[in-house]
C-alpha cells in the first residue's frame, strides 16, 4: 500500500523516549530570544533595554517577507539586545529577558472561530504570531502557505514522520494534543484551499492512526526509514509525485507542514497565542533523565539539562536537533529556538578514525537523491567544485545517510557543505 | 559545565560496518572453505596460506615504511589479500610461489597504484594471473588428490580438476565416460561438497556458499554483482557449454569463489547500481567464453580482471539518476 522512496537507511531506534508524556518545564529565569530568521532579514527590535514585557508581547517585528514576529516567552525586564549563541549560526542578535517577580505569565484567551477568516487574514495571523516551520527548518509558515498563483495545490501533507532516532516531540503532540494538531492542519488546508489533507506517520504508530482516523483525517502509514521526514522523499512516498530538480513542493501540487507547526498554527489562529514554547526531546547517554519537554523559547540548554537531572559525566557533545542532521554546540548556553526539535547529550565523541574511500558504493545505495556521494567527494577533495556541481552537489539534502553507512568513516556531509560554500562564494582556488 | 564541547559536522552516529571490522568479517566468512581445504589437502594448505599472508602483510609494511607512511597493516586489508591469494593457489605449490605472489599483489598491484582503495585490479587475482603466466608449471600441476580419493578414481590423473577433464577430452577421454564411472549424482555431490582436486579454497561449493550468502545477507557483498555473475554465466553456458555438465561447470573451479568473493571486491567493481549489474554479467559471460575457447581450463580469474579494467568505464557510462531529474522522471 504505502510506497517508499529509493535509498535511505534504517537507523537504530535508540533509547526509548517516545513513550514519556510531555513534561512542562517551569519557566526559566532568563530567556534569549534570537531575532534571526530563516534566511531573510533579522526581525526589528521593538523594545529597549530596561523595558518591562508580559508573556506574548511583541519584542521584535517582522522585517521583510521572510520574517516573522518574535514574542516574549516570559514576563520580565529586557536586559539587553546583544549577540548570543545560536544553534545554527554560531551567534545571533538576541533579546535577553530576565524574569521579574509577579508570577508566571500565561495567555488564556477565548477561542476564535477561524472559518470566517480569509486566507490572507490567516497568513497575517500566522506571521504576526511568529509561526515558522518547527520541524527543523524554521521557514515562515505563512510564506510557505503562499504558493505562487500559477501553481495548483490540491494536497496538504502533514509530516508526522520523525525519522531521527530518539526524537519524539511530534509523536507526543499527536498522541497528547491530537485535536490541536488536526485543527491546525485544517487551518492550513483552508489557507491554501487544498482539496485533500493527508497526515503521514510511520507505520508502527497504530495508536496515532486510530486517533486521527476517528476524527476523519486521512492517514498514510509509511515504512520507518530515514530520511522519510524529508519533503521530497515524503511527497514521493505519499502521493507518488516527484518534485522536479531545483523545484519546490508546490511544483508537485502539494505543500508539506510539520506536526508541531500545525499545533503552533492552531494556537496562533484560534487563541492569538504567539509561539512562545514548544515540545523538545531531551535524550542521549550523557544526560541523566530523558524527557519530552514543553519549554519556553529562548531557554538555554544548560538549564534544560539541569532540569533533566544534569549531566551523567562531563559531556562530549551537546547537539541541537537529531543525530543525523543536528548541530553540535560548542557551549551548552545555546538557547532553544522555534525550530529546535531536540537537545541530545552524548557522553562520548563519535570515533573520528578514517580510512581511504574503498569504493564500496554503500553511499550510492543509500542516497535518497540518487547521487553518487563517493564520486562527488572525490571531486571536492581535489577541489574540482564545478565537477561536483555537475554530479548534482546542489541536490544533496545533507541528510547524512552516506556518512552514516560509510565504512571508511569519511565525513561526506562535511565535504559537501564545504563544496557548496566554495561554489556559492566562488573563491578562486 | 565549563570548557568547550566537541563540535563536528553531522551525523553523530555511524553504522556498525567500520572498514576494519568488515575486513575481518569477510576473512571469517572464508574460514569454513579454508578449513575444508586443509582437511582434504592436508597441512600443506595451511603452509601456503601462512606464507602468502606473511608475504602480503610484510610487503605492505615494507612499502609503507620505505615511503615513511603510516603503517596500516592492522586494518587487515593486506591479510585478506594474502588469504584470498592462498585460496586461489593449488595446494602443492612450492612455498616461494605464494611469497612472490603476495609481494606482487601488494607492491605492484596495490601500493604502486596508490594503496588501499586506489588499485585497478583485484590484488589477489592479479597475483594469481601473474603466477599463472610466469610459472605455469607449478601453477597447473600442483594438485593434490583430496584425501577422500580423487574424482576420477584413477591414479594417472591424480587430483586433476573436473574442469581439466572437461577441457582435455583427448587426455582423459570423453568427460561423459570419465564422469560416468561414478553415477551422475555422486560426481556432482563430490563437486558440490568439494571432494575434488582444485585450488585450496575453491573446491567446496557448499562452504563457499555458506560464507558468501552470509556476506550477502549482512549487506557487505552486493547482490547485483553476484546475481549478475551467475545469471550471465548460466545463460551463456546453456548455449555454449555442454548442458549436461552445467552443474559441474557451475560448482567446480573458481566460479563460486570468484562470484561471491572476488568479483564483488569493493575497490575494483563499479559504484553505480547498473554498473554493478553489467560488471557481474560481464564476468559471467567472459568466464564462459574463456572456459570454452581459452587456453586454460579455468576462466574466472581473467574474466574478473578484464572486467576490473572496464570498471572506470562502466562507472562513467552508468551514472545514477538524480531524484527529480528528467531522466529519472522518464523511467
Amino acid at each position: 500500500m504505502s510506497r517508499g522512496f529509493k535509498g535511505g537507511v534504517i537507523l537504530p531506534a535508540g533509547k526509548a523516549v517516545q513513550n514519556l508524556a510531555i513534561d512542562f518545564m517551569p519557566q526559566p529565569q532568563t530567556v534569549f530570544l534570537s531575532l534571526s530568521q530563516y534566511s531573510g532579514k533579522s526581525s526589528r527590535p521593538e523594545v529597549k533595554a530596561g523595558a518591562l514585557v508580559r508573556v506574548g508581547d511583541l519584542v521584535a517585528a517582522p522585517e521583510g517577507k521572510q520574517s516573522v514576529g518574535v514574542h516574549a516567552s516570559i514576563q520580565g525586564r529586557v536586559r539587553e539586545i546583544a549577540p548570543h549563541p545560536h544553534a545554527r549560526l554560531g551567534k545571533s542578535l538576541c533579546c535577553v529577558i530576565d524574569a521579574v517577580e509577579g508570577g508566571e505569565g500565561e495567555i488564556i484567551r477565548e477561542k476564535i472561530r477561524y472559518d470566517r477568516m480569509t486566507a490572507s487574514e490567516l497568513r497575517t495571523a500566522l506571521r504576526d504570531m511568529g509561526v515558522v516551520g518547527m520541524g527543523g527548518a524554521g521557514f515562515p509558515t505563512g510564506l510557505k502557505l503562499s504558493p505562487s498563483p500559477d501553481k495548483t495545490v490540491d494536497t496538504l501533507i502533514i509530516n508526522g514522520c520523525e525519522s531521527e532516532p530518539m526524537v519524539s516531540a511530534d509523536r507526543r503532540l499527536m498522541i497528547e494534543y491530537p485535536m490541536g494538531v488536526i485543527e491546525g492542519a485544517r487551518i492550513f488546508q483552508k489557507t491554501i484551499d487544498a482539496r485533500r489533507l493527508v497526515v503521514a506517520i510511520p507505520d508502527h504508530e497504530r495508536t496515532i492512526a486510530e486517533i486521527f482516523k476517528k476524527e476523519g483525517v486521512e492517514i498514510r502509514s509509511l515504512p520507518w526509514k530515514f530520511p522519510m521526514g524529508s519533503e521530497k522523499q515524503l511527497i514521493r512516498a505519499v502521493l507518488n509525485r516527484t518534485v522536479p530538480r531545483g523545484g519546490l513542493p508546490w511544483d508537485a501540487g502539494c505543500i508539506v507542514q510539520n506536526v508541531a507547526t500545525c499545533y503552533a498554527g492552531f494556537q496562533a489562529v484560534c487563541f492569538r497565542k504567539p509561539v512562545i514554547e514548544r515540545v523538545i526531546t531531551v535524550a542521549g547517554d550523557g544526560v541523566k533523565e530523558s524527557k519530552n519537554l514543553m519549554v519556553r523559547i529562548g531557554t538555554a540548554a544548560h538549564e534544560i539539562i539541569s532540569y533533566c537531572g544534569g549531566y551523567v559525566a562531563t559531556p562530549a557533545m551537546v547537539i541541537f536537533g537529531g543525530l543525523m542532521t543536528g548541530y553540535a554546540q560548542p557551549t551548552d548556553r545555546t538557547p532553544v529556538a522555534k525550530e529546535t526539535i531536540a537537545i541530545l547529550v552524548l557522553a562520548k565523541r563519535p570515533e573520528t578514525r578514517e580510512w581511504p574511500c574503498v569504493r564500496c558504493a554503500h553511499c550510492v545505495d543509500v542516497c535518497p537523491m540518487g547521487l553518487m556521494p563517493s564520486e562527488i567527494y572525490h571531486r571536492i577533495a581535489f577541489r574540482d567544485y564545478p565537477g561536483a556541481e555537475v554530479l548534482g552537489l546542489a541536490d544533496c539534502l545533507e541528510c547524512g545517510s552516506c556518512s552514516y553507512v560509510c565504512p571508511s568513516r569519511i565525513p561526506l556531509v562535511h565535504y559537501f557543505r564545504y563544496g557548496k560554500a566554495e561554489l556559492k562564494e566562488g573563491i578562486p582556488v | 559545565m565549563n570548557g568547550l564541547l566537541s563540535v563536528s559536522t553531522p551525523p553523530y552516529i555511524r553504522s556498525r560496518h567500520a572498514f576494519n571490522r568488515v575486513v575481518w568479517v569477510v576473512a571469517t566468512a572464508l574460514v569454513p572453505a579454508f578449513i575444508y581445504g586443509m582437511m582434504i589437502f592436508g597441512i600443506r594448505a595451511l603452509l601456503v596460506a601462512v606464507f602468502s599472508i606473511l608475504a602480503c602483510v610484510g610487503s605492505e609494511a615494507l612499502v609503507q615504511a620505505s615511503r615513511r607512511q603510516k603503517i596500516t597493516i592492522a586494518d587487515g586489508s593486506a591479510f585478506l589479500t594474502g588469504f584470498l591469494l592462498a585460496l586461489n593457489l593449488p595446494p602443492a605449490v612450492p612455498l616461494w610461489l605464494p611469497v612472490i605472489g603476495g609481494f606482487f599483489a601488494i607492491v605492484i598491484v596495490k601500493q604502486l597504484f596508490g594503496g588501499l582503495g586506489h588499485n585497478l585490479f583485484n590484488p589477489a587475482l592479479a597475483a594469481r594471473a601473474f603466477l599463472l603466466i610466469s610459472c605455469p608449471g607449478p601453477m597447473t600441476t600442483s594438485w593434490i588428490p583430496p584425501s577422500g580419493g580423487s574424482l576420477s578414481g584413477l591414479d594417472s590423473i591424480t587430483g586433476a580438476t573436473p574442469l581439466t577433464i572437461l577441457k582435455n577430452p583427448f587426455l582423459y577421454g570423453d568427460p561423459a565416460s570419465v564422469f560416468s564411472r561414478f553415477n551422475g549424482w555422486p560426481v556432482f555431490r563430490n563437486i558440490f561438497f568439494g571432494n575434488i582436486g582444485g585450488c585450496i579454497g575453491e573446491t567446496s561449493a557448499l562452504f563457499l556458499l555458506v560464507g558468501g550468502l552470509f556476506l550477502l545477507v549482512i549487506g557487505i557483498t552486493d547482490y547485483r554483482i553476484v546475481v549478475g555473475y551467475f545469471a550471465g554465466f548460466a545463460l551463456l553456458a546453456l548455449l555454449l557449454l555442454n548442458r549436461v555438465n552445467l552443474g559441474i561447470n557451475l560448482f567446480s573451479g573458481g566460479l563460486i569463489l570468484g562470484a561471491l568473493f572476488m568479483a564483488p571486491d569493493w575497490v575494483t567493481s563499479p559504484v553505480t547500481k547498473n554498473g554493478r549489474w553489467l560488471f557481474g554479467a560481464g564476468c559471467g559471460v567472459l568466464t564462459v567464453l574463456l572456459r570454452r575457447w581459452g587456453a586454460y581450463p579455468e576462466g574466472v580469474t581473467f574474466a574478473i580482471l578484464t572486467m576490473n579494467m572496464l570498471t572506470p568505464l562502466l562507472d562513467r557510462l552508468t551514472r545514477e539518476r538524480i531524484f527529480g531529474s528528467r531522466k529519472e522522471l522518464r523511467k
